[in-house]
């Protein structure tokens, strides 16, 4: 075993972090915050693209950089760490891009690759709906054939940047008499389409993230379904080559835990520093050890996809440990500050400028959105350990 | 980067663990728990032919020359099956020190005969006091004519009673810090004026007190440098942590396998009860902490056996594996209902261990303020 990079690798990460450094700085937070848009930027997804860095571990043919994961893993790393938004791109970079390489034709493929890898065009996913979350195979959007295109209706929800996407990759059940999962299909729509509409839904810190879209009467090319019609539940499952490790959450806690860190150090409270208070010592040392596990593990599920293999429950296991974290990191975090823990930014005693108060917030839907906690344990039980399945009504 | 282990190392693991279970059955482990010695000289005759007590020891000794790291799947394997002995005190903390610390003379006599398997050692650090720092160390050593003195009590040393030599860390002068005045020494456990007496302990595993009266040790016994010793036991301190967490992570994994195996064979309403989804989560927590447990002892014992600082490392991979270990174990307990409650059942085996496990080489309130201090505060 060698836990150690290589000096390229080194140098890598040093390129990335002077470039963070230099890009993401306390400015360019306040900016996007008075944006609306914390976890977005078009002109930032577009630098990376020019850096080469975007679509970094993706296959050279299709436009990406051809890195090894391990480099991948770095650079998630220094973005996580970072804070960077990457709302921008995540759907194109780690999802439909590489199910358009996997299940794409030639024409989707030259079409749309290009413009992903350059950050030039921005999606976003319609699969869940207001009756299908976890279970989403009970999805009830309607796609009908009407000469060469599918009519689509239907209500699709939890939809993050569909008020800010050009295109929308989205599933559509096209055989309602089929078992569930395979009447479904998958089809890549214009946004700008007539019969679209979005309608925000505000989340708990009143930021504009999440949408519901309503399909009424959507017509879509026939040549925009992508993999074979019914076959769009398979085509959601590919077993994506993205990088899954999950680096970011433990690398963005890991920064946090240092500016509370410094605050505790610089903060008196009856006439002590904060840092000499053993409770505080001890609820930041716990959080540095829970970051420093969830980092290795993220490392382990890089390790993997290097090596080949698939880390399914693997990849489930750093998803739900991160993300289980960062609620707690926003908890003991809300405590260190105490009174001043809820201030929001604009007010002249926020400590960290509201940083903690708005990652206590945010956490939240860490464990609902990609799979909630249960549904990870519930793979990890019955993939991974090969537990029998519960019996269904 | 590599997280792989070597082929070598695979099949290191494989030959531990076929050996263990046929020359270590639970039957064994009982048995051995209630026996006075608390060890099987035959099997520990067997395992010096394996090579395992030389096994990071070099050539010239008689060892094997290998890793840390291989020393590390070994003892995950002795941890999976709940190995009783004298194997940890006399190689993590009786011939790491040596190695590191003990002249060539010491060295030449000592480690060949640790290697075959002929010597038992073990180290008195612990108090009263109850503390892994120098604080803790309040036993004297005086020097008089040609040679030291050794007055003290010292608590909680493993197998002090089956033991040839006990390194004993005293306090040799009240120096500056309580870090200056410590020395080590060898000494003889057939010395006039040792009392030495097992504590019944929930783990079995055969604690002693060892008082030394008036206990006189020549001065070529001493380890290291005079008033100079703690680096050596601090260094010695976090082989052993990490040392255990291998231990405790394979008994971990153990309690985690034997959990699995009864919820797919235990039926409840008509059927097994790992289909229940509650049983389902706890289990999926279960494999959590014994994998996320896993990684980050392999990362830490990968910077001790490379010589690279890793008080931080350390600190980390045992504040979150005692609590990994005590937790797998306990949730083992609870699937397993109320057999897994009675003395003859295994689970309860790996749950006495864990929380002995968790005590030794500093607990969880101990390492988290070693990793305070490593974060800055």
């Amino acid at each position: 075993m060698d836990f150690s990079f290589t000096e390229e690798e080194e140098r890598f990460r040093a390129e990335v972090r002077a470039f963070l450094d230099q890009e993401v700085t306390e400015e360019f937070h306040q900016e996007l915050e008075e944006r609306g848009e914390t976890e977005f930027s078009r002109e930032f997804t577009k630098k990376l693209a020019q850096k080469g860095w975007l679509a970094m571990a993706w296959p050279k043919e299709y436009g990406g950089g051809g890195a090894t994961m391990m480099e991948q893993l770095i650079f998630s790393e220094e973005i996580g760490y970072h804070h960077a938004p990457t709302g921008g791109h995540r759907q194109g970079i780690n999802l439909i891009g590489p199910c358009l390489i996997v299940h794409g034709t030639e024409e989707q493929k030259r079409e749309y690759l290009p413009a992903i890898t350059a950050g030039e065009v921005v999606w976003c996913q319609g699969f869940s709906e207001p009756n299908a979350g976890s279970d989403l195979a009970s999805l009830q959007c309607r796609a009908v054939e009407d000469g060469d295109y599918y009519v689509i209706d239907g209500q699709k929800t939890w939809t993050t940047n569909a008020h800010r996407a050009d295109w929308c990759h989205l599933l559509a059940r096209t055989d309602p008499d089929a078992p569930r999962h395979r009447g479904i299909s998958y089809f890549l729509i214009d946004m700008k389409s007539p019969g679209i509409s979005v309608r925000p839904l505000i989340n708990m810190l009143a930021s504009h993230d999440f949408n519901e879209v309503f399909l009424d009467g959507v017509r879509v090319p026939k040549e925009n379904i992508l993999g074979e019609k019914n076959r769009g539940w398979y085509v959601s499952q590919t077993t994506l080559s993205f990088e899954r490790s999950g680096i970011a959450i433990p690398a963005g806690a890991k920064r946090n835990l240092e500016l509370l860190v410094e605050y505790a150090k610089e903060t008196k409270r009856n006439g002590a520093p904060l840092a000499q208070d053993p409770i505080v010592r001890h609820k930041l040392a716990e959080m540095a050890v829970d970051i420093e596990v969830n980092r290795m593990i993220a490392y382990r599920v890089a390790w993997m996809q290097h090596q080949g293999l698939i880390p399914v429950y693997e990849a489930s296991m750093s998803k739900l440990f991160g993300t289980e974290l960062i609620k707690r990191l926003g908890d003991i975090g809300m405590q260190i500050l105490g009174l001043f823990g809820p201030l929001e930014r604009g007010s002249r005693w926020a400590p960290l400028r509201g940083r903690i108060a708005r990652a206590c917030q945010f956490s939240l839907g860490g464990t609902i959105a990609m799979g909630s906690s249960e549904i990870m344990k519930n793979i990890i039980a019955t993939r991974g350990l090969e537990l029998p399945r519960e019996p269904r009504p | 980067m590599n997280l792989d282990f070597s082929e070598e190392q695979e099949m290191l693991r494989t030959t531990t663990r076929d050996f263990l279970t046929k020359e270590c059955p639970k039957t064994l482990v009982r048995e051995l728990e209630e026996d006075e010695k608390g060890y099987s000289p035959d099997l520990w005759k067997e395992m010096a032919e394996l090579g395992w007590m030389g096994l990071v020891l070099p050539e010239e000794y008689d060892g094997m020359g290998m890793g840390f790291m291989d020393l590390i799947i070994l003892l995950e394997e002795m941890g999976r099956n709940i190995l009783p002995g004298p194997f940890f005190c006399t190689v993590i903390l009786g011939s790491l020190p040596i190695l590191e610390a003990g002249s060539e003379e010491q060295k030449k006599e000592l480690l060949p005969k640790i290697s075959a398997g002929e010597l038992i050692l073990t180290l008195a650090l612990t108090e009263p006091s109850a503390r892994y720092d120098a604080t803790g160390v309040a036993t004297r050593a005086v020097a008089q004519d040609d040679g030291f003195v050794i007055n003290g009590t010292k608590l909680f040393v493993e197998n002090a009673h089956i033991a040839d030599y006990i390194i004993c860390v005293t306090r040799t002068k009240e120096g500056a810090s309580p870090e200056d005045g410590i020395t080590l020494f060898l000494v003889d456990a057939k010395s006039p004026g040792i009392r030495c007496e097992v504590m019944p302990t929930m783990g079995a595993d055969k604690l002693c007190e060892v008082v030394f009266a008036d206990v006189k040790v020549p001065k070529k016994n001493m380890l290291g440098e005079l008033d100079k010793g703690w680096p050596v036991v601090q260094r010695n301190m976090e082989q052993a942590a990490i040392a255990k967490c291998a231990e405790m992570i394979g008994g971990a994994q153990a309690a985690l396998d034997m959990t699995l195996a009864y919820a797919k064979e235990r039926v409840q309403y008509g059927r097994p009860i790992g289909s229940f989804q509650v049983i389902q989560h706890y289990c999926a927590n279960m494999w959590i902490s014994v994998e996320t447990g896993k990684n980050i002892l392999y990362q830490a014992a990968w910077k001790v056996g490379e010589g690279l600082p890793a008080t931080k490392e350390v600190a980390v991979a045992k504040g979150y594996i005692n609590e990994a270990y005590k937790f797998v174990s306990e949730r083992g307990v609870q699937c397993h209902g109320a057999i897994g409650t009675t003395r003859d059942h295994d689970i309860g085996l790996y749950y006495r261990r864990a929380k002995a496990a968790e005590l030794a080489f500093g607990d969880t309130d101990f390492q988290r303020e070693l990793v305070a201090q490593q974060i800055g505060l």
